[in-house]
């Protein structure tokens, strides 16, 4: 059945693009909202309900006792992170919201690293942390606490390393981010 | 049969059962008991007295609710606002639903309420009905003490987590000095930019709270929502790019939705299809956004809308959507949707714009707003030079509507047919009723038979589509809008859902007329198995009681009607009845609303099987 009646071209019309690429990668999106009861809540259950994955997630105070910062990291083609942008947006908290993934951007990570450690190794794994710039937080007669901090892939190359003595427990926060300059998001949601 | 008397709306508290009925003393009891008449008003302001001042602060003068435990402060008060009339439903399912009839039915907010556990979980299904379609409500549930919250204390459940992801706002209140700005925020909320449900959890302990907190003026509660700042304005560049568009266009096509009527834009709507001469078709929910006997008035689109309807989406070369959101039920499959056209898109939430299909030119803001300053700038075209297109269009609405309309009143057999029964009921009522929809196969009849004329004149559950929908939403709309006739027209399976507010009618003395389309089936359950299932019926045949003797139970007058010759009259004593009524339709059963798309198929892809008329 062709529902055009003829006024049209005779060419086939191609397929209407469906909104987005397809092709996913890691966003960062730092989201400035009003620190109300609920408010992390409101955020991991829309973002559940709507079907986009969290990767990781974290949310600190900031100067201001009225507002809270979330740093999220979620994967995704450019539209759904946009339509995840949207979204937050709609939420009564959410004050703004910025996709800083190809922003230049300093981004780190915690990590605490619980690692079986003897008195035969417990000297390679103090000169491995330290050579990550990170440092032994705890010392016990079979085990260690190394902190790391850097980017995602510092600490995941740290921790690789550390997987040969043997790791009894890692803890790691996801990363912050802030961006480089002078330029400040906060002070934007404040104007 | 009583007359009917003057103006409905001059005393709304005198509709009383007629003394001698039954169950006139029993409503008069029950209308003292409400007004707490000879008490004296003698004590502190508690939480549960914001709450009364801050809904008449709002101008909403009715409330639909249900009492329970955690909930008796408010009850407790109620006494003492004579002014503010509380309705008491049979289930807060009717409650929630009213509430959305009369915020549909008026424009404004309408408010439900229910107390904690079971009163707040019947509440949900008609809350998600209203987030779905962008209904202004507020609904107000009573929670446990605060010292309580937490416990699994009796009727405790946590309502607000339930609630989160369905309302557009929420909160829980433990502190009747929060009280003012809470209620204030939540109709602002609700009502402002685009228009949802907000639910408020207030534990018992703050109801009965003493308060001396006052209510924040609008400019307060706007400062204090800091994340809320709706876009009105569309952008004056997109603007422009707009009427170039529409200067090139040659098949040009509007897609009325529902936010031209949140809007109040028709008029602007009309004034841009007159002015460039540009077709209207529209959404469900966009019903009377344009009169439908308007010359550029083109029809229903959709899953089973007008065939012509949607040929012309498939033709066009510029689809102007204003206030609509590309619903699966719209589309079809979005690939092969609109192959020739170019879209503008206009909507007040951003997250709209660019969600389901492939935007051209976005425009964020509300359709009135975009529209009064889009109309200087939009280029006059004369009909004449769109001849052949308006042609075209005229033959492909020929073909359609002579296909699809049984005007004999009879489908196979000689049995009633629903187009017919849908269509009278309008004729009837001169297209001014409001006529509020079930679900199913009724409410596609009525989305494409009932001949709107006028704005909100059309009610329906477009997003959620909840069965039982349409008798306690016609409460709520009736009572916003005693100046119009109301007609709930629902289908045996929707009615049977939420029967019981039949009682509700009776003891409010609301005029409600009910048209029972009674096929004995779920119509499109058994229209779907007919067709994609392979005929393989199961649990879509119903067994009904007598519905004349259930509305005798009940008190309601009530006819029935099986031939085409029945139909008008039994319409016409129902139009009569001072207070609410209902006709019994005994319609064909095996009758199914054509076109259809099949869910994954596109807007071409159309199945149709009118049959012959006998």
């Amino acid at each position: 059945m062709s529902a055009d009646g003829g006024t049209t071209n005779a060419a086939a019309p191609a397929a209407r693009t469906i909104p987005g690429t397809g092709v996913g990668r890691r966003h960062v999106l730092v989201a400035v909202v009003q620190n109300r009861t609920g408010v992390l809540n409101r955020v991991a259950s829309l973002m559940r309900a709507r079907n986009f994955n969290i990767e990781s997630l974290s949310v600190s105070h900031t100067d201001s006792v009225e507002i809270s910062r979330m740093t999220i990291t979620i994967h995704g083609d450019e539209f759904a992170v946009e339509q995840a942008t949207k979204q937050l947006y709609r939420l009564i908290d959410v004050l703004k919201v910025q996709d800083v993934t190809d922003e230049p951007t300093v981004q780190h990570e915690f990590a605490l690293v619980k690692v079986r450690a003897t008195d035969r190794n417990r000297g390679e794994i103090v000169s491995i942390a330290e050579m990550h710039r990170g440092r032994i937080v705890d010392l016990a007669g079979d085990a260690v606490i190394v902190e790391a901090t850097g980017t995602e892939p510092e600490v995941d190359a740290l921790i690789a390393l550390l997987r040969a003595y043997g790791i009894k427990e890692i803890v790691r926060t996801g990363a912050v981010v802030m961006a480089r300059g002078s330029q400040s998001i906060e002070e934007a949601v404040k104007r | 049969m009583t007359m009917m008397k003057g103006d409905p709306s001059a005393d709304r508290r005198t509709h009383v059962p007629d003394a001698g009925t039954t169950s006139a003393e029993a409503v008069e009891k029950a209308r003292r008991d409400m007004l707490h008449e000879g008490r004296v008003k003698k004590r502190t302001r508690i939480g549960a007295d914001v709450v009364c001042e801050a809904i008449l602060r709002q101008g909403v003068d009715v409330l639909f609710g249900y009492p329970g435990g955690v909930i008796l402060p408010l009850y407790d008060v109620f006494g003492d606002y004579p002014e503010l009339r509380h309705i008491l439903v049979r289930h807060e399912q009717g409650a929630a639903h009213a509430a959305d009839g009369f915020a549909r039915a008026t424009g404004r907010v309408g408010v439900c309420l229910g107390t904690s556990g079971p009163g707040a979980t019947n509440l949900v299904t008609g809350i998600a009905t209203a987030q779905l379609d962008s209904i202004p409500l507020v609904a107000i549930t009573g929670n446990v003490p605060a010292a309580l919250l937490g416990k699994d204390a009796f009727q405790e459940i946590d309502i607000t987590g339930i609630t989160l992801p369905m309302t557009k706002h929420n909160y829980l209140v433990r502190d009747a000095n929060e009280l003012p700005r809470v209620l204030a925020e939540a109709f602002h909320i609700a009502r402002t930019g685009r228009p949802g449900p907000v639910h408020i959890d207030i534990t018992k302990d703050a109801l009965q709270q003493e308060t001396r907190a006052e209510h924040p003026s609008e400019e307060e509660v706007i400062a204090g929502l800091p994340g809320f700042r709706p876009t009105l304005d569309g952008h004056p560049r997109q603007l422009r790019t707009v009427a170039r568009e529409i200067a090139n266009a040659k098949r040009p096509l509007i897609l009325a939705g529902h936010g031209i009527l949140i809007a109040e834009a028709w008029d602007e709507l009309r004034e841009l299809a007159e002015k460039a001469s540009i077709p209207v078709a529209w959404t469900l929910l966009g019903i009377g956004a344009i009169d439908e006997t308007h010359p550029l008035a083109y029809g229903y689109m959709g899953m089973h809308g007008w065939k012509h309807v949607n040929r012309a989406i498939q033709s066009a070369d510029l689809l102007i959507a204003l206030g609509m959101r590309f619903d699966d039920r719209v589309t079809g499959n979005v690939r092969s949707y609109a192959p020739h056209a170019r879209i503008v898109h206009v909507d007040i939430d951003p997250a709209e714009i660019g969600k389901n299909v492939a935007i051209d030119v976005p425009v964020v803001g509300d359709a009135r707003h975009v529209l009064r300053a889009l109309l200087p700038l939009v280029a006059a075209v004369d009909r004449e030079a769109r001849a052949s297109y308006f042609e075209q269009l005229a033959e492909w609405r020929r073909d359609s509507e002579a296909a699809s309309w049984h005007g004999s009143g009879m489908w196979r057999n000689g049995l009633l047919s629903a187009d017919f029964v849908i269509d009278q009921i309008g004729e009837a009522n001169h297209h001014d009723a409001t006529m509020v929809a079930d679900v199913g196969q009724n409410q596609m009849w009525m989305a494409r038979y009932g001949g709107y004329r006028r704005p909100h004149s059309h009610i329906s559950s477009g997003g959620l589509g909840t069965m039982g929908y349409a008798v306690p939403t016609a409460m709520g709309a009736a009572l916003g809008r005693p100046d119009k006739t109301t007609w709930a027209v629902c289908g045996d399976g929707g009615f049977q859902m939420t029967i019981q507010e039949l009682a509700t009618l009776v003891q409010d003395r609301i005029p409600v007329k009910i048209a029972l389309l009674d096929n004995h089936k779920l119509g499109m359950i058994r229209q779907w198995q007919e067709i994609f299932y392979d005929s393989n019926f199961h649990s879509s045949t119903m067994v009904g009681p007598d519905y004349l003797k259930l509305c005798e139970a009940y008190g309601i007058p009530a006819w029935k009607a099986t031939t085409p010759e029945e139909v008008r009259p039994a319409v016409d004593a129902a139009n009569a009845v001072d207070g609410p009524a209902l006709v019994w339709f005994e319609i064909a059963s095996e009758q199914n609303v054509f076109p259809i798309m099949p869910a994954g198929k596109g807007l071409s892809d159309l199945i149709e099987d009118w049959g012959a008329e006998t």
